[in-house]
């Protein structure tokens, strides 16, 4: 057997909470310290993982390329004459794409430790809450069998609960519970589709019914059961389910609400680490689950998709623009950002999708370092009014350079990797359909309008008198954070294609699996 | 007939035990108990603890092979024996609590106390295997008698004489409808064992749909239907359970929670899955009750017991009551199992009961220790408990998210067992309407640790409040299992369908 690496990385964290819970609370400096420490092996063994990478290797619907897999019986429940055998794996493995959220999710959070420093109240539990998100949601994307998939999807609902309600702003209770009661209402969906497939599909392997999400993906092994049918009313509702499950992480409208609202109240680390993961696990689930193992359901609803697309690039960039509070701009600039990564998923070709994967990766750094500029601002002044602002420039120069930077990438300005991923969804979406596309591009226009009105609010004009003594430059932590990410921008925005190589692969055979020939075979049954 | 008697008895032993152990703690009292003497209490306290462990150790040496006890009057399965195990754990465990809850021990009948503790569990113990309409009936009415005398045994305060008096006419009224509609069947088919019924009513001779006959069968199927929904506390048979609940000790609520709904559903699924399974033209469960869709009717029941109690419950501000209602919303849950009545469906529900067990149980435990400490179960008093004691904060939390049904905690696999079967059986609208419940009900558990983390204390107390180790370590034991039958879970499907496997029809 070889070395369990995602084993490793996905219960690094849990080893770190057990560490940080065993010691006694007055210890700060420890706990910090344990926290980093365990970040930051997640980081080293990603970059491993990056390293020993086969970016010649599928996966997606092929276990045998599947990379790093590991797979071990987790469940077995022997057959007996009444009841057939029940067997749930321990299976993970990684392809290009889960690959790069896998990378993502190291980073972000070992960053995210970082800003998590400034916090004062409880610091014990703060950090057990935090590595034990960090271990949903790398469980999430290495997961292959979508039972675990499902506990680790689960797993993160309750410390992003207590993240948000303890450490957070004024109306953190209100926030905490309806992100909570939204993710609920959500992935209960995706439980009973998951249930709904489960009695569908046999594993040509065991020859049992089994949770296995590679072979869902094959029409073959799915003949029994409810979504043996292709296009049935049965797979149309449970496409409609997942996505709803789905939709409600990324956000796309109308499911969009609780973020604002958690956003604006979650401390600097935690909005860092929503925006920069969170998100993305509503993208991958569709990507890794909805369309694949629904692919005749994908093409059926793929123009409602990228309408929806367009809707959330266009609505969040309205939404952001009328905006006062910094944070709150940055929550609904998130929303409309991951409208791209939904236009160009729903495009269906290779371009679109790359497009799409390769935006998840950059929104996750840029919309990161935006929440993290807004942090320092927020820790120096404790407002984040926009209209309380200006002239910061000339105070804070180093501060306003990063902020240049994020803000372009935001509104992907060539050279930076904001403008690679926009300009392969817009170029992969054309081809599907020329009329959304070219709506969508008003979101370009928009996203440049309130991001340099932001720019022009906060950092232009002459700074209001009472900043005059808060208002310091970054400091040393501040600056471990925001430099990474800055780097990231400018390499990925100047030569992305490493990052492309990492998923083209896998993604192109996902392409093809959907709407190759055979998804167009079974569009064609239905 | 001696003979048959006789031939029963060694299968008949933890029975024995238990009405032994009632008999001498009610000589014990009787004896050296009395006014004023709250020692003896305890030591009645421990012959009934006792008699419970030599209950449950004699059970593992039962020979389990399917066959009826004293004639028809009982069956002995292996489905019977896992409700008895469960029954008679929970007994244990209420005992151990009542011994440390100052609600029971301030009581000078204390010791009466636990002799009806085990008269109780003798009556549940019937329940599990009564196959028989008369024993049936006999077994409810002792559950009921006993549980009617523990949930008004707080005399002095006036909610629990309430709650005594409104549990006694409910009962009394519901048991008379189902004696009711137990002698309609047995004026039909002749017999009284739920075997003799099955074999008359599957040969078609008794009821002609065309004929009142068929109308007076389906009344008196509705009529035991509403003694046992209201054994379950199933909407709208549920009316006295609030109210008892939070007027009983809470070693009784916690009883009568998981042990008697226990009981309530074994004895239910026995009596519906036997009495009315078609033999002779295989049309299978409920085949001899044609025209009338039972499925739906008790799918019906559920969706109305789930909703109404997770839907009540948001607005409790007494932890007791809201657990109340939060037991009705489980009991609409499980009988989702009782709809689908498939060996998946029945698997379900065994194994939900054991999950349901620890979290409930659990539950309860903390709401009592917390009253003995600080005299309240108002939500409010909970604010800042997560800081106060944290041990108790984080059990709390643990079982109140694995009553919620989240993943990695058993309440997920409990639910996720249940929808299984329900979607198996093509019930896609009644596990979404499942589904949906469960998330209303994350809303008033996350209330409580909302309370305890996310809040400050009422009136700025934020000195800590010690528990004794005792209860620090059973808080404790509760939670092991919540999150081992979280993560691993096997065993116990595979025990539950080993249970179910054996079912004697």
């Amino acid at each position: 057997m070889q070395f369990p690496i995602l084993t490793l990385i996905t219960f690094l964290p849990i080893l770190g909470m057990v560490i940080v819970l065993l010691l006694p609370k007055e210890r700060v400096r420890a706990i910090q310290a344990t926290s980093a420490v365990v970040t930051g092996l997640q980081v080293l063994l990603a970059i491993l993982i990056w390293y020993a990478f086969d970016t010649a290797k599928t996966g997606i619907n092929d276990i045998a390329t599947m990379q790093f897999v590991e797979r071990l019986p987790w469940i077995v429940i022997p057959e007996t004459p009444w009841f057939g055998e029940i067997r749930i794996d321990y299976f993970l493995g990684i392809d290009g794409l889960s690959m790069p959220m896998v990378l993502l999710t190291a980073l972000i959070s070992f960053l995210a430790t970082f800003s998590s420093f400034s916090i004062k109240k409880s610091v014990k539990g703060y950090f057990a809450m935090f590595l034990l998100l960090d271990t949903g949601m790398m469980g999430v994307f290495c997961s292959l069998d979508m039972f675990l998939f499902y506990v680790f999807w689960e797993v993160m609902l309750l410390p992003m609960y207590f993240l948000i309600g303890i450490w957070g702003g004024p109306r953190r209770e209100y926030a905490a519970i309806k992100f909570f009661l939204y993710t609920l209402a959500g992935s209960v969906l995706l439980l009973l589709v998951m249930i709904g497939l489960y009695f569908s599909t046999i594993d040509p392997q065991t020859g049992v019914h089994t949770f296995n999400m590679i072979a869902m993906m094959d029409p073959a092994n799915v003949t029994q059961g409810i979504f043996a049918t292709v296009g049935s009313t049965a797979r149309m509702l449970a496409f409609i389910a997942l996505f709803i499950g789905f939709a409600i992480k990324v956000p796309i409208f109308p499911f969009h609400t609780w973020l604002p609202d958690a956003h604006v109240e979650a401390p600097t680390a935690i909005s860092v680490i929503l925006a920069g993961v969170l998100l993305k696990m509503g993208t991958y689930g569709l990507l890794r689950i909805s369309f694949p193992i629904f692919p005749e359901m994908t093409l059926y609803f793929q123009i409602p998709m990228m309408v929806l697309g367009f809707v959330n690039i266009v609505y969040g960039a309205l939404c952001a623009m009328a905006q006062k509070d910094f944070k709150k701009l940055i929550a609904y600039s998130s929303v409309s950002h991951m409208g791209y990564v939904l236009l160009g998923m729903a495009a269906l070709n290779v371009q679109g999708m790359t497009g799409a994967v390769f935006q998840m990766f950059n929104h996750g750094t840029i919309t990161a370092m935006l929440f993290l500029l807004v942090g320092v601002l927020y820790d120096r002044a404790h407002t984040r009014g926009l209209d309380d602002f200006g002239g910061v420039y000339n105070k804070m120069p180093v501060y306003s350079f990063l902020t240049v930077i994020a803000f372009f990438a935001a509104i992907g300005l060539p050279s930076l990797s904001g403008f690679v991923s926009e300009a392969f969804v817009f170029l992969g979406a054309f081809q599907t359909s020329k009329l959304w596309t070219i709506l969508s591009t008003m979101g370009i226009v928009l996203g440049a309008g309130y991001m340099l009105w932001t720019f022009q609010r906060v950092f232009m004009g002459s700074l209001p008198e009472k900043w005059e003594s808060v208002l310091n430059d970054v400091n040393g932590r501040e600056l471990v954070t925001l430099v990474p990410l800055a780097i990231i921008i400018v390499v990925l925005g100047v030569y992305p294609s490493p990052a492309l190589n990492w998923m083209s692969t896998s993604l192109g055979h996902l392409v093809d699996l959907v709407n190759g020939s055979t998804g167009q075979a079974l569009i064609s049954a239905f | 007939m001696i003979e048959i008697i006789f031939e029963s008895i060694p299968s008949f032993w933890p029975e024995i035990t238990l009405s032994l152990t009632f008999v001498i703690s009610m000589i014990v009292e009787f004896i050296v108990g009395g006014k004023g003497k709250k020692s003896t209490g305890m030591t009645t306290g421990l012959i009934v603890l006792l008699g419970f462990t030599v209950t449950i150790l004699q059970m593992p040496f039962q020979d389990l092979e399917p066959r009826l006890l004293f004639g028809t009057m009982i069956t002995l399965d292996p489905f019977a024996a896992f409700f008895k195990y469960l029954i008679v754990a929970a007994g244990i465990i209420v005992i151990v609590f009542s011994m440390q809850s100052h609600e029971v021990r301030r009581q000078e009948t204390v010791g009466e106390f636990f002799c009806f503790i085990a008269a109780m569990t003798f009556g549940m113990f019937l329940m599990a295997g009564a196959s028989n309409l008369l024993m049936i009936y006999l077994s409810i009415e002792l559950v009921s008698l006993s549980s009617y005398i523990l949930a008004g045994f707080s005399k002095k305060l006036k909610r629990s004489g309430e709650a005594a008096l409104k549990y006694v006419l409910f009962g009394g009224a519901a048991s008379g409808v189902m004696l009711y509609g137990m002698s309609l069947l047995y004026g039909l088919t002749g017999a009284l064992d739920i075997y003799s019924i099955q074999s008359t009513l599957a040969a078609g001779m008794v009821v002609d749909v065309h004929d009142w006959s068929f109308v007076v069968l389906m009344l008196s199927i509705i009529m035991i239907l509403v003694g046992f929904g209201y054994k379950i506390s199933a909407v709208p048979f549920h009316f006295w359970t609030p109210d008892v609940y939070e007027g009983a000790p809470v070693s009784v609520t916690a009883y009568l929670s998981v042990a008697s709904k226990a009981a309530g559903f074994a004895v239910m699924v026995r009596f519906f899955y036997v009495a009315f399974f078609d033999s002779v033209l295989d049309l299978g469960k409920w085949g001899s009750l044609p025209l009338v869709d039972w499925n739906m009717i008790i799918a019906l029941l559920s969706v109305l017991t789930m909703t109404l109690g997770n839907v009540v419950a948001i607005w409790q501000d007494n932890l007791k009551r809201m657990l109340a209602y939060s037991s009705i919303a489980h009991a609409g849950y499980i009988m989702m199992g009782l709809v689908v009545m498939s060996d998946l469906g029945l698997t379900a529900m065994l194994a939900y009961f054991v999950i349901y067990f620890f979290m409930n149980l659990g539950a309860f435990y903390i709401v009592m220790s917390v009253a003995d400490r600080i005299g309240s179960e108002h939500i409010d008093d909970y604010r800042g408990l997560g800081k106060r004691a944290p041990v108790i904060g984080v059990g709390f939390s643990i079982f109140l998210v694995s009553l919620t049904g989240l993943p990695p905690l058993a309440g997920f696999i409990g639910k996720w067992m249940l929808f299984s079967a329900v979607i198996e059986a093509h019930y896609i609208w009644l596990a979404v309407i499942g589904v949906l419940n469960s998330a209303i009900s994350l809303y008033y558990y996350a209330r409580v640790f909302r309370n305890m983390y996310l809040r400050e204390p009422l009136n700025g107390d934020e000195s800590p409040i010690t528990f004794s180790p005792l209860v620090i370590v059973i808080t404790i034991l509760f939670i092991i299992p919540n999150i081992i039958f979280g993560v691993y879970f096997g065993p116990l499907i595979s025990y539950a369908q080993r249970s179910v496997e054996l079912f004697l029809q």
